[in-house]
Parts: structure tokens; sequence; C-alpha cells
């Protein structure tokens, strides 16, 4: 269905958002307790990362549909 | 108002009463009056009744006394009434009798030979009938031949043989009654001529035996005067002689008188006897006419003999007459001689025969002187006689004359008479042959003309049976042919109408057959329709089948069907399939579920209004959502009939289908959501592509139900 599409977009979104963001805290906290002693930027940095790349892939999987591929023709319709 | 109308009933009843017992009272007072004038009432139609009857019964009796016929109707039909009527008109006259026989009257002659020649009576009384014939002219005469005819023409009149039997018998009574009066008249008169011929022959003969005997006493008178004059005899031989002449002489006037006597008898007889055959003629039996031509030749024949006789005698008298002058003459002379010899020789006697012996010659010579004396005496009483012979002679031929005329007139008269009668005795006898002759030629005639007549009525009988023949064989075959026609008519007729219910019945049963045929194929093309009908519901049942959110079964099935059920129909075929795959497959969504899943399309939708190919971002999807969430727009919204620049809106559009959704057209709702445009059409894409499918689905259903409906409306309304 294409009506579930865009909620399954969300969703993914969410769930990379949720990912990413888990990752990103995950590898922030790692490396803040690994690398950077316990700062919290590199949480902040993590979780920033992580969100900012579920944002774009969130961005990417919405606008999935209207990149252009090569092998698509397109013809333009004259305004 | 019951009550009002209650009162109104009785009011009106009550007036009822009233009205008819203001008049019962008067009633009852008139009936008093009519009692006492009921009486004149009643007296006058007594009266009325009896002068009806009296009336009527007249009216009937005088006209029965007109018409005979409704005098009999009414004896008929009313007993006793002939009884009255006969008080008071007097006996019905009898009805005419239809004298049926009186048409053949013309036919009398003819009738008269076939009557002779079929009856069985002898001739004589045919003749009999003949001679009757001129007599009897009435009834019963024609009535046998009538009654013959009319037995050989009209055999099929009924009451000819009652008309014929009686006549019959009453003629064959009749005639037998005349024939025997006829026979007894006849024998009566047979017996009295007879009769009178006997007497009148007895007589007759006893007057011509006594003429003859007259004429034999003259003859014999004469001849012995002759001989006593002429013999000279002796003496007393002379004496007996003349003794015996004397006798001969008082025989002869006696039997003369007594043939005189006989004569007038029987003249008187015949005289009888002519009255006897006249009055015989008189009565006209033709049967007794030879009898009586007999007894007048017998008559005729005796008067004939008689008057001979008479003659004869006369002649014999007249000769007598003669004869005794000569004799007186020669006995004058023998006196004188037997004078003159008693005076010469007194012994001698006249007697010459035995005188030869005994004279002597004196005597012979005295004798012979005598004679010689004699002689010249005689010479000279020759000569005086010679002398006055002429004179004598003239004298005696007068008297001769006379007496030869007197005796010729007799004779003439009498010849004359017996002449006549001998001619009218030969006339009659002639006439009578010539009768006998014409009776037996008209016979003949008769009988040959009853032969002809015989002859040409078996000519015309046959010519009549040949005609009739040929008429009865001509109706024969004409009915015949009729009939063969009819029956050939009927036959054909029947043929035809055999054979036109043959033609109709195969004509029919083709009919039937090609009806049932037509009704097989349309019973086919009905079942097929019927099937495509069923097929097409059970698609539009499958289509009903489903669930809100599910699709329906798919389709192939009951598209299967509809291919089967229709398999030469390509219309159906072609619509078959038109289905799009998908729906076979899988299915369609009901409207219901599309309906539904609009609104979260329309949801989804309007937060993505505002993403399209060039705004696609998350934060266009951010401000796509909260234009969704701070914009309203009517929930439905009536679509124009055209879409102008500005309804292409998102939500305008969304509105707009969402009320022709509302109001059941998905087809709108589709062509609007189709004017979606970026990420709201991708949303709805797939919705629409359902709706698309499930429109085309329920196209093509619709058509196909409809050219089923049509296709089974067409079979039902097949003749």
């Amino acid at each position: 269905m294409s009506e579930k599409e865009l909620g399954k977009k969300l969703d993914r979104c969410l769930a990379d958002s949720a990912v990413k963001l888990g990752a990103g805290l995950g590898l922030g906290i790692v490396f803040s307790v690994v690398f950077f002693k316990r700062h919290t930027w590199p949480v902040a940095f993590g979780l920033g990362m992580g969100l900012g790349m579920a944002y774009t892939n969130c961005q990417n999987d919405l606008r999935a549909p209207y990149l252009i591929q090569r092998n698509i023709k397109v013809i333009a319709k004259r305004q | 108002m019951l009550r009002v109308c209650l009162k109104g009933a009785n009011s009106a009843a009550r007036k009822c009463l009233c009205g008819n017992g203001v008049p019962l009272h008067p009633l009852q007072q008139c009936r008093s009056y009519t009692s006492g004038g009921s009486g004149s009432s009643a007296g006058k139609i007594v009266a009325a009744s009896v002068l009806t009857v009296g009336g009527g019964v007249g009216g009937t009796i005088l006209y029965a006394n007109w018409d005979p016929k409704f005098r009999a109707n009414v004896e008929k039909s009313i007993p006793y009434s002939d009884q009255v009527f006969g008080l008071a008109l007097g006996p019905a006259a009898p009805p005419p009798v239809i004298n049926k026989p009186r048409k053949v009257e013309p036919v009398q002659i003819s009738s008269m030979s076939e009557m002779w020649k079929d009856s069985k009576q002898p001739k004589a009384k045919e003749v009999e009938k003949k001679a009757e014939q001129p007599d009897a002219e009435g009834p019963p005469a024609p009535a046998p031949q009538e009654t013959l005819e009319a037995a050989a023409k009209c055999t099929e009149c009924e009451h000819e043989p009652a008309v014929k039997e009686r006549p019959e018998g009453e003629v064959a009574a009749r005639l037998a009654e005349q024939d025997k009066a006829e026979q007894d008249l006849l024998t009566s008169l047979s017996s009295n001529l007879e009769d009178a011929l006997g007497s009148t022959a007895k007589v007759t003969l006893q007057a011509i035996g006594a003429q003859e005997a007259a004429l034999q006493a003259i003859a014999q008178h004469t001849r012995q005067l002759r001989e006593a004059m002429e013999a000279e005899a002796p003496p007393d031989k002379k004496s007996t002689q003349w003794r015996v002449l004397e006798d001969a002489l008082s025989e002869r006037s006696r039997s003369v008188d007594e043939a005189g006597a006989a004569v007038l008898k029987a003249k008187a007889e015949l005289d009888k006897l002519r009255g006897v055959i006249d009055g015989a003629k008189h009565l006209k039996i033709a049967a007794a006419r030879p009898s009586i031509l007999a007894a007048e030749e017998n008559l005729h024949s005796m008067v004939v003999d008689l008057d001979s006789v008479v003659t004869r005698v006369q002649t014999a008298q007249s000769e007598a007459k003669i004869v005794s002058q000569y004799s007186e003459l020669v006995n004058e002379a023998k006196a004188q001689f037997q004078k003159e010899l008693n005076s010469i020789t007194p012994e001698i006697q006249a007697n010459w025969k035995g005188l030869t012996g005994k004279l002597t010659q004196d005597d012979l010579n005295s004798l012979i002187a005598h004679a010689h004396r004699r002689i010249d005496q005689m010479n000279r009483e020759l000569a005086e006689q010679r002398v006055r012979e002429q004179i004598h002679i003239d004298s005696a031929l007068e008297q001769q004359k006379l007496e030869d005329k007197k005796a010729l007139e007799v004779a003439v008269s009498t010849a004359l008479e017996h002449n006549r009668e001998q001619m009218r005795l030969e006339q009659e006898k002639k006439v009578e042959e010539t009768r006998e002759v014409m009776e037996a030629e008209m016979r003949t005639q008769l009988r040959r003309q009853a032969a002809a007549h015989t002859d040409h009525l078996r000519d015309v009988l046959k010519v009549q049976e040949q005609e009739l023949r040929s008429e009865a064989e001509e109706i024969l075959n004409s009915s015949l042919m009729e009939k063969e026609t009819e029956y050939r008519r009927l036959t054909q007729d029947q043929l035809d109408s055999f054979t036109l219910d043959m033609n109709a019945a195969y004509a029919r049963l083709k009919g039937m057959e090609e009806a049932i045929d037509s009704h097989v194929i349309a019973e086919e093309e009905a079942r097929k329709a019927h099937q495509l009908w069923l097929s097409v519901e059970a698609l539009n049942y499958t289509l009903k089948t489903a669930a809100l959110n599910d699709p329906t079964e798919p389709l192939e099935g009951a598209v299967q069907a509809i291919k089967e059920s229709c398999a030469e129909d390509e219309f159906a075929q072609a619509l078959a399939t038109a289905l799009p795959s998908e729906s076979l497959s899988r299915g369609v969504y009901s409207e219901a579920s599309l309906r539904a899943r609009f609104y979260a399309i329309r949801q989804l939708a309007r937060r993505v209004a505002l993403i399209d190919e060039t705004r696609n971002s998350l934060y266009q999807y951010f401000l796509s959502y909260l234009q969704a969430m701070l914009l309203f727009e009517k929930a439905q919204e009536a679509p124009p009939a055209k879409l102008s620049a500005e309804d292409l809106d998102t939500f305008k559009l969304l509105s707009y289908a969402a009320y022709s959704l509302e109001h059941g057209d998905l087809e709108l709702a589709a062509k609007l959501v189709n004017q979606l445009k970026g990420e709201s059409r991708r949303v709805a894409q797939d919705w629409l592509k359902e709706a698309r499918l499930t429109l085309e689905t329920k196209q093509v259903v619709s058509l196909l139900s409809a050219y089923a409906n049509a296709v089974g409306l067409g079979t039902t309304m097949a003749p």
C-alpha cells in the first residue's frame, strides 16, 4: 500500500533514528568512555551524528521516489 | 339523530296508517255500497259473459256453416260439437269425391281393343258388348277400360285400386247382368222365333202339304179327268171312273179348301212370325240378327214356297180348269160320242181298253163310220173352229191376255213381292254378310288397330322404357357421378382437410419443432444468458464478498465461469478478458473498503500535501504536517462541474473526493484523487490503483451484468 509506505518509512526513520541514536549514543558513550574520558560530548556527538545520520537517512528515504535515476527517462511536461 | 329518524319514521308510519285508516272506513262504507251495487255489477258480469259465450258460439256456428273445413276442424277438436252442428245446421255435406278415372276417358277405343284382348269373355259377349256399346255409354262401360288404363298407366295411385275394384266388380256384374239379360232376351227371342218359326213352318208345311195335297189332288183329279176323258172305258168302269173322279174332285175340292185354310192359317202364322221378327228386329240384338235373318229367310222361303205352291196349285187349278173344261168338252164330246155311239151301238161301253176283242165287225164298222162321221164332224168343227179360230184365238188371247195380265199382274206383283222380299232378304243378308264381313273386317281392323296399337304401345313403351331407362341411367349416372364427385370431393376434402391438417400439423410440428428448437436455442441462450447472468451474479457476489479491508476473492473463478458460460459470446469474452488481471488474481476491494481507506489516505495526503519533487526534505515534511494540523477545510465539499486551477489544491481535491466518495461516486473520487500531485499522489497511488481496479472491474462487471441482463431479457422476450 502506498499509503503505508510513508508510515513504513517513518517507522524505518524512527527505527533508524533510534538505532542511530542508540548507536551514536553507544559509540559516543564508548568513545567517551574509551577515548574521551567520559566527557559527554562524544555522547552528544555520537547522538548528534546518530540523529543526523538518521535524519539524512530518513530524508533520503523519504526523497527516494523523487530521485531521478539515470536509466529513467523523464519526459518533462512543459508548464 | 337516531331519535329524529325514529320520530320521522314513526310520524311517517303514523301518517301511513292514518292514510290507510282514512280510506279504510270509506272502503268499509263503500263495501256496504258495493255489496248493494255488486249485485248489479255481478248481474252485468253474468250478462256480459253470457253474451260473449253466445256470440262466440253463434259466430262459430255461422262460420262453420260457411266453411265446411272449419266445421270439420271444430268437430274434430271439440267433442259433441258435431251434434250441435247437426242440430243447428244439418248434416255436413260429404266431401266431394275426386273422380280421378275421368281423365282417362279419351282412350276408350284403344282400351276397348285392349279390353278385347285382355278380356277372357267369349266372342259373343264381345259382340254383345260391341252391340252394347251404343247402348251402355255410361260409366260402367268406360270404367273397366278406364280401370284397365288406370291399371296400365297409373300404378302408383294408391286410391286407384279402391276406385278400380268397385267399378270392375259392378261393371262385371252389370255386364253379366246385361249379358244374362241379353242372353235371356236372345234365348227368349230365339225361342220365340224358333217357336214362331216352328209353328209357322209347321203350319206352312202343313199348308204346303195341304197345297201339295191339293196339288196332288188336283193333279190326280186332272189326270183322272184326262184319263177319264181320254180313256174310253166301259160304262161301269167309267162310272167308277166318274165316281173316282168325283171322289177325286171332292178330294180336290176338299184338299183345295184345306189348302186354302191351311194357306190362310199359314199366312196368319207367317204374319205372326213377321210380327215376331219385327219385334225381334226392334229389339236390335245383333246376335239375333242371323237368326232373325234366318227366320226372315225362312219366312220368305215359306212365303215363297207357299206362294209357289199356291201358284202351282192355281196353275194346277187353272190347268185343272182347262183340263176340266177340256174334260168337260171331252166329256161333252164323249157324251156326245157316247150318245152317238150309244145311239149307234148301245151295248158298247166306252172303254177303249177292253174293247179290242169284244167288238164285232159291225160295231167296228159302225164305229168306224161313226168315227168317220165324227171325223167329218170334227173336220167341220175344225174348219169352223179354224174359221172362228182367229176370233176365238183373239178372244182367247184377249181373255188370255186379260188373264195373263191379271195373272201377270198377280204374278208380277207376287214376283215383285217375292223379289222385293228376296231382294230385301238378300239385301239384308248381304247387309248382314257385309255387316259380318265389315264386323269381321272391323274386328280384324280393330284387331289390327289393336295390334298396331299394342305394337305402337309396345314401341312407345319400348321407347318410353328406353327413354326412362336412359333417363334413369342418366339420372343414375348423374347421381352416381354426383355421388362420385361428391365422394371424391368429400374424399378430396377429407384428403385436403387431412392434408391440411397434416400440413397444419406438420407446420405446427415444424413450428413447434422450430419453436422448440428456437426455444431450445432460446433456452440455450437463456440458459447461457442465465449462466452468464449467474456467473455475473456470482461475479457480483464475489465482488460483494469483499470484507471491509480485505479484497474480494479472486474473480478468476467467476471470470472463468463466465468465460465458460459465454464461450461463443465475443462481447462477453472480450469483457471477461477486459477484466484487469489483478482483479482476477487477487480480487478487488470493495467501495466501502476503499472509502474507509480513503480517509486514512486523506489524512496522509493532507499531511504530505506540501511534499513534491522540489520540496521533499524532512523539514518540508514537518511543515506539511504543520499545515495539515493547522489547515481546516470542509470535510466534504461538492465538487464543481469543472475544476478550475484553484480547485487543484490538495485539500480541496480531497474534500471533493471525500464528498464524492460519501456520495458513492468512486469514479469522481478517483478522478479527483488522480489530480493530486507530489507526495499526496504517491501516497494515494495504491488507493488510486485499487480504485481504478475496482472501478474497472465494476465497470466490466456492470457491463457484463447489463449484457447478461440484456441477453437474459432478450431470451426471455424471445418468441
